[in-house]
């Protein structure tokens, strides 16, 4: 039994992780004040150019460098048609969001359905054999790894140096930003592309490992969605927005449970189930306190409201 | 520093907002620039501080020619501004927003050395801002205390203030007035920029006075009050003067309410006003005025505490209710609470007295519409867009929105921003609706204004009615110091 939990922690760890990485890279593009809204056609594109990089060239490697690459290449898009022609955000990401997902069904229709490489799972010697703990933390692929090294570090790198400390500036008053002779549009564009580039990544994670292969659909599909809800429940905080991706997987994951408990219920039911409890709880957080509410949940609610950054999706151009 | 500006021009459009203007400032003095708004002032000040390029013209530091287009530029040659909305980060504590832009920030904060510069320059210059309290618990008074820190850590040489005096209290001003001759005395070169003549004289060794974007005049202490009139105006305009009050029924009485709105709270406060009196509100930024003309409108609900239309208890009601009943409010911030900025001035006639056909009545609107603007002297096309229109022109057209005879209108600082023609414009036909029996409450920064049209006067101070006084039974002085706080009970 015990084996089994470690197991399902482990489970759920791996299939957080590609949301963990999409999620702090879009953390990082908002906090910078850009919406990156064709998140969900960027990491549709990473997996399928991720998975085709690595089965034509037999690399994983090179299959995660160019879905990151991919994703780069929307987001810089994106940061050309918005950031320096100041085209409207939503907009231009909604239709990126589109032309990308067509473009990877198009484009991945050779590759569909046919096995490929994967990324290898690397046990941590000693430390995977740790009881509990060893199976649910030390049995996973590098990518899972490293999403959970980023997670300190995006916190860090936010709250900590001097160029998070900007990155926040440029996303609350990009004015006051430029009268301190920063460059707006040039922080706003760094941040933009790592945000792709991490969805891109993301993308990968999924074709290469928690859902291989590729496919019509592929699995990944609507996660982009997903990550794009996690960033506000997560009030624009790595480690929050990280928490939100838990907590999303640890859902699923026990969707799946249930299924075997109760065979009764429709599968797609509890597919489903997440999304709409997520909608609840950006509800109640954003709502002011209600009388009904009971006190404990109104001091637990606060704890997670948070403010956007003030300058989010406004178009600044520097004249 | 010296810094010479030769024959700066400023096109905005076809409005020529600067022309020909050509000033010099020494090391080591305070200069003043005089003149009324939209006179150009600070328009001249932004292309100094490389925030607005220039049409035309040079500017000279230390006699060279110097070319620079972003504020991040003009730091380098050591000219720093402190504009008139603070360009800071409200979301970030006041040690982040002080360490943006410094020089030679360590990669990893929060730095030690950068505490220790901020706690010696709030010592040096008798301010008390503690570095971890997050700029928005700020006052506006705190807030420019910052930047000026913040341009000093920075090596401004040559520091420009505009308005700085407005929403801060008299002893923040005292304090800030210290920290500048402070700062003159070390060097550096202040450029103080208001419309307050008193502030100028106080603080100003030499003033340069703007009229209509020109330079009109450049007088060296001790000035003469009249002399410095003159060169604003041309000629001095009369200023306006009290209506005659006859005291009607009582229209609006609070009863002990206390509500909030936004960040701002009003605490147990009782009030009444009357038919055609005129009532203005004194109180600092936040000090609860803005709470209450909107408890008065009906837009914020009181928590505690009744209020009575006609002697009729309205405590709770929806806006629609107090609207129906005759009451209006005009807020401070024109474009984003009282007009539609993307709309043309004949969709707001529309709206406002379009009445409930489902089709719109273009034809009656546009006829409506121009016999409106006429009478309100409002300079625009009919198609033109609300936030096209100048400051005063936005006013007259809110104004115009309005029915004949309002029971009550209730206007926050109603002459903000606006030049003093249009001003006296604005109150002449305040007092016109007075003397037929509205009822006006108005908040005013500005107390010489509160003083030369109210019949009584309200003050507010940390949520409390601190003062309501008939105006002939109280002084500014007396005013000026409960708004501060200086009087308690």
């Amino acid at each position: 039994m015990d084996m089994s939990w470690g197991l399902f922690l482990g489970m759920i760890i791996a299939s957080a992780a590609p949301l963990v990485v999409a999620g702090i890279g879009e953390t990082l593009t908002e906090r910078a004040g850009v919406i990156n809204l064709s998140l969900d056609g960027t990491i549709l594109l990473g997996a399928m150019v991720g998975f085709a990089t690595s089965y034509a060239t037999n690399s994983t490697f090179a299959g995660v460098l160019a879905a990151g690459a991919s994703g780069t290449l929307v987001a810089a898009i994106l940061g050309l048609l918005c950031l320096k022609w100041s085209a409207p955000q939503v907009a231009v990401g909604f239709v990126l969001t589109l032309l990308c997902r067509d473009l990877a069904y198009f484009l991945g229709n050779p590759f569909a359905r046919i096995r490929g490489p994967q990324l290898t799972t690397i046990s941590v010697p000693f430390l995977s054999d740790i009881d509990f703990l060893g199976t649910a933390l030390f049995n996973h692929n590098i990518l899972t790894y490293l999403s959970i090294v980023l997670i300190p570090l995006a916190w860090m790198h936010l709250y900590l140096t001097r160029s998070g400390l900007i990155l926040r500036a440029a996303g609350e008053n990009p004015e006051a930003c430029r009268a301190r002779g920063y460059m707006v549009m040039r922080i706003r564009f760094v941040y933009l592309i790592l945000g792709g580039f991490l969805a891109g990544v993301a993308g990968a994670m999924f074709s290469l490992g928690i859902k291989p292969g590729w496919g019509r659909p592929q699995g990944a599909e609507g996660m982009g969605w997903i990550v794009l809800a996690l960033v506000i429940f997560g009030g624009w905080n790595p480690v929050r927005v990280s928490a939100g991706a838990y907590v999303f997987a640890s859902l699923q994951a026990m969707s799946n449970i249930v299924q075997n408990i109760w065979i009764g219920i429709p599968a797609q039911l509890l597919q489903v189930a997440p999304f709409p409890l997520m909608i609840l709880t950006l509800v109640l957080i954003n709502t002011s306190e209600k009388s009904y509410q009971p006190q404990s949940l109104t001091r637990f609610l606060a704890l997670l409201k948070a403010r956007p950054p003030a300058a989010l999706g406004k178009d600044f151009s520097e004249s | 520093m010296n810094v010479i500006l030769r024959n700066i021009h400023k096109f905005y459009g076809p409005v020529h907002a600067n022309r020909g203007i050509s000033v010099t400032f020494r090391e080591g003095t305070i200069h003043g620039i005089l003149g009324e708004n939209g006179a150009g002032k600070s328009t001249l000040m932004k292309i100094l501080a490389g925030y607005t390029p220039r049409s035309d013209g040079q500017i000279l530091i230390n006699g060279a020619p110097v070319d620079y287009s972003s504020p991040g530029e003009a730091l380098k040659y050591g000219i720093g501004m402190l504009y008139q909305d603070p360009l800071d980060f409200p979301a970030l504590t006041a040690i982040e927003s002080f360490t943006i832009g410094l020089p030679e920030t360590p990669i990893c904060l929060p730095s030690k050395h950068f505490v220790k510069l901020f706690e010696e320059l709030t010592r040096r210059f008798h301010f008390s801002i503690r570095p971890e309290i997050p700029v928005e618990y700020l006052t506006v008074g705190e807030r420019q205390q910052l930047e000026i820190m913040r341009l000093v850590a920075a090596g401004a040489q040559f520091i420009i203030l505009d308005e700085p005096t407005t929403g801060i209290s008299i002893r923040q001003k005292e304090i800030l007035f210290d920290a500048l001759r402070q700062l003159a005395s070390s060097g550096r070169t202040i450029v103080l920029v208001s419309h307050k003549l008193e502030d100028v004289v106080n603080l100003c060794s030499e003033v340069y006075i703007l009229r209509q974007g020109k330079c009109v005049g450049h007088v060296a202490a001790p000035f003469s009050k009249a002399e410095l009139l003159e060169y604003m105006f041309g000629q001095i305009p009369p200023p306006v003067s009290r209506c005659i009050l006859e005291k009607g029924a009582t229209v609006l009485w609070m009863d002990r309410v206390s509500a909030s709105w936004k960040k701002t709270t009003m605490i147990r406060c009782s009030f009444r006003v009357r038919q055609g009196e005129i009532v203005g509100v004194a109180g600092l930024e936040g000090s609860g005025q803005e709470t209450f003309l909107r408890v008065a409108a009906g837009i914020a609900t009181p928590h505690e505490g009744d209020l009575y239309l006609d002697r009729e208890k309205v405590t709770g009601r929806k806006r629609s209710y107090f609207k129906n009943r005759g009451i209006y409010f005009v807020p401070n911030d024109r474009l984003a609470e009282g007009l539609f900025p993307d709309l043309s001035l004949m969709d707001h006639y529309a709206i406002a007295f379009g009445g409930s056909s489902w089709l719109i009545p273009w034809k009656t609107i546009e006829e409506l519409a121009r016999e409106r603007m006429e009478t309100f002297s409002i300079k625009g096309q009919v198609v033109s867009k609300a936030a096209g229109l100048s400051g005063g022109n936005q006013q007259r057209l809110l104004l115009s929105l309005l029915p004949a005879n309002p029971r009550l209108l209730l206007l926050e600082d109603p002459t903000r921003g606006l030049d003093v023609e249009s001003a006296t414009w604005i109150w002449k036909y305040l007092q016109n609706l007075a003397q037929k029996g509205t009822a006006i409450v108005f908040s005013s920064r500005d107390l010489d204004e509160v003083f030369a049209v109210s019949h009584r006067i309200t003050a507010f101070f940390e949520g409390r009615i601190a003062l309501d006084a008939e105006v002939n039974t109280t002084t500014v002085d007396e005013v000026q110091k409960t708004i501060a706080g200086l009087f308690r009970e």
